[in-house]
């Protein structure tokens, strides 16, 4: 084999390799997709989303208080975050070259980074420790400052798709700042916004670890923010980890519903950001 | 008119300041964590000094605390992930923006993107009912020679390093993979042009934008170190959990996320919860410095490309192994 065979072999044994690692990553993916689709839907049954859970050892009950649950702490969090994510991509977007704005994006980038159960930690900290009780409240903390980096960064990257003559435009027609971002661009970037709410949102709805020392457990229907709350994430980890045949098969069902969710909300932000994208090129 | 046009830049003063502040709160949220966590772990901190760090016993009912045992199984178990995962990353990133036919591309992307939408629990509940006993049974099929070797020894129990670092791997490919295809995507073609103009085949014009991204890249592998370092849930619930330093990939080992997963709600008296939030103060350090530098890396790259002209590549690069630098 001359040099030049030599070449073109090795070429092509490494192309033939990065194919094949996709087909590696994918196998665990079908994998891990398949196991919970069977085991989840074999599992799931209707008592799963209106019974409260059994005590332990009886066969039965569902998960009711603890859907109930996510969707309470995912309303706490997105109350505080949503706000303060969006208004800091507006400040990004518009101000984006100063130095100050340099810094807060390289800390949301870090911040998105930071382990979700050291968030937990400090929300602990903040709201438990003071008090000496788990709540709600804590909880709802914990996952909020997660979804704040999310949507400040993807605010930005959305707003900054929108042609800046809009906001031209407006400040010639007289507007003050506050008026073309929040009356005209802001509208314009609406659909991409949500989008950053939507990945934030699937980001937070599975996380487990910042909830078990924030909003712990609780066997009962609770909307108390002072009060423990129990949450589908932290429902599934404590069957799965029990010695239960009932509780594991309900721990599928709940990993089925999380999955379920995250897929969706993934699946509605791709398809947002394809449409502003299309939108605004040209 | 001119009161006019100075209450319009009071106003926007106003709106730069009014925006700016919540921007603000984004930097204190980080400074807040960082200042929180060292607060409530100053007991164990005077306590144990930097003996907390070399100790190898942890017996909360004693009072003893050494953090050694997490510092080695998280270290151990990350790079170990980051061994399996990183060839397949940098592979899926090669295939997506050097080879792939571009109807598969987005499919292709959307698929190992989903990996990372996963939420950790439920890898951890496959982890437990399905990779454990796999691995059990891997443990059990290892010939007694090579049960001799440290690396493999001890009882087939499935839960151990294997099955954290495997859960792990498949958890940091779509991290590591996304950035560094974003990497590739921000090497201008001309440099494959280039490549391809000297003669170079489909791998070697690769490879001359594996070089001109190399720091991207290093970046992109840095990150997707510091996802496995702070993953919690699966890891807790394959790893088995027990305080030991072995070098086998099949005992039993813990790590620093998953003791303070497991134990803070324990955490009875003071000193056990403060040498918990320690062990947070350190985890939130190493996980800082490592977002830090791996962004800092992947900018150096994407902005050079931006601001500066493409950099000639080196005409040596295929032809000697010891091409010097772009």
């Amino acid at each position: 084999m001359n040099r030049t065979q030599r070449r073109k072999a090795l070429s092509g044994f490494v192309v033939f390799l990065c194919g094949a690692a996709v087909v590696l990553a994918l196998i665990p993916l079908f994998f891990v997709f398949g196991y919970v689709l069977q085991k989840g839907f074999s599992s799931l049954n209707w008592d799963f989303f209106t019974k409260m859970p059994k005590p332990v050892g009886e066969t039965g009950g569902g998960m009711a208080n603890a859907m109930l649950g996510t969707a309470y702490l995912i309303l706490i969090a997105g109350a505080f975050a949503i706000p303060v994510g969006v208004i800091a991509g507006v400040y990004l977007s518009e101000y984006g070259k100063k130095w100050f704005a340099s810094l807060v994006r390289f800390t949301a980038d870090v911040l998105n980074g930071v382990p979700s159960i050291v968030i937990g930690i400090f929300a602990y900290g903040l709201a438990v420790l003071p008090v000496k009780h788990f709540s709600a409240l804590a909880g709802g903390l914990a996952l909020g400052f997660m979804m704040i980096p999310i949507i400040t960064r993807t605010t930005e990257e959305l707003l900054n798709l929108v042609p800046g003559t809009l906001r031209e435009g407006s400040l010639a027609l007289g507007a003050t700042r506050a008026r073309a971002a929040f009356s005209v661009m802001v509208p314009a970037a609406l659909p991409g916004i949500m989008t950053g709410i939507l990945v934030a949102l699937a980001r937070i709805a599975g996380e487990t670890a910042p909830l078990l020392f924030t909003a712990f457990n609780n066997r009962y229907f609770s909307t108390s923010l002072v009060q423990p709350i129990s949450s589908l994430p932290v429902q599934v980890y404590t069957y799965a980890v029990s010695p239960y045949d009932d509780w594991h098969r309900q721990a599928w069902a709940g990993a089925l519903v999380l999955v379920g969710f995250v897929f969706v909300f993934s699946v509605l932000a791709r398809v947002v950001t394809r449409r502003l994208e299309r939108m605004h090129r040209t | 008119m001119k009161t006019s046009s100075r209450r319009r830049s009071a106003d926007d003063r106003g709106f730069r300041l009014g925006t700016g502040f919540f921007a603000f709160l984004v930097v204190a949220l980080v400074a807040g964590i960082f200042f929180e966590l060292y607060r409530t772990s100053t007991l164990s901190l005077q306590k144990f000094g930097f003996r907390f760090w070399t100790g190898k016993t942890w017996d909360p009912v004693a009072g003893e605390f050494g953090a050694f045992p997490f510092i080695w199984g998280t270290l151990y178990s990350s790079i170990l992930a980051m061994l399996i995962s990183t060839p397949i990353a940098l592979g899926i990133a090669i295939f997506l923006s050097e080879l792939s036919p571009r109807r598969l591309r987005t499919p292709l992307a959307f698929l190992t993107e989903l990996l990372a939408a996963v939420p950790s629990i439920v890898y951890g509940l496959w982890g437990v009912f399905v990779l454990v006993p796999i691995v059990r049974s891997l443990q059990v099929a290892t010939p007694g020679w090579m049960k001799k070797i440290p690396l493999f020894s001890g009882p087939p129990l499935g839960v151990g390093m294997l099955s954290a670092a495997l859960v792990l791997a498949v958890m940091v490919i779509p991290f590591t993979s996304s950035v560094a295809r974003e990497v590739l995507k921000a090497v201008p073609s001309t440099q494959r042009e280039a490549a391809y103009a000297l003669g170079a085949t489909r791998w070697e014009a690769i490879l001359a934008a594996l070089r001109f991204g190399r720091t991207g890249i290093i970046g992109a592998v840095i990150l997707g170190f510091g996802r496995a370092v702070g993953e919690t849930m699966a890891v807790t619930m394959v790893i088995g959990n027990n305080p030991q330093v072995s070098a086998s990939l099949f005992a039993p080992q813990y790590t620093m996320a998953a003791v303070i997963a497991n134990e803070f709600t324990e955490a009875a008296d003071n000193l056990y919860l403060s040498a918990l939030i320690e062990i947070g103060l350190v985890l939130f350090a190493i996980t800082v410095v490592i977002n830090a530098a791996s962004r800092f890396l992947i900018w150096s790259v994407t902005r050079e490309i931006k601001v500066k002209p493409p950099k000639p590549v080196s005409t040596m690069a295929f032809a000697a192994p010891t091409g010097g630098g772009k």
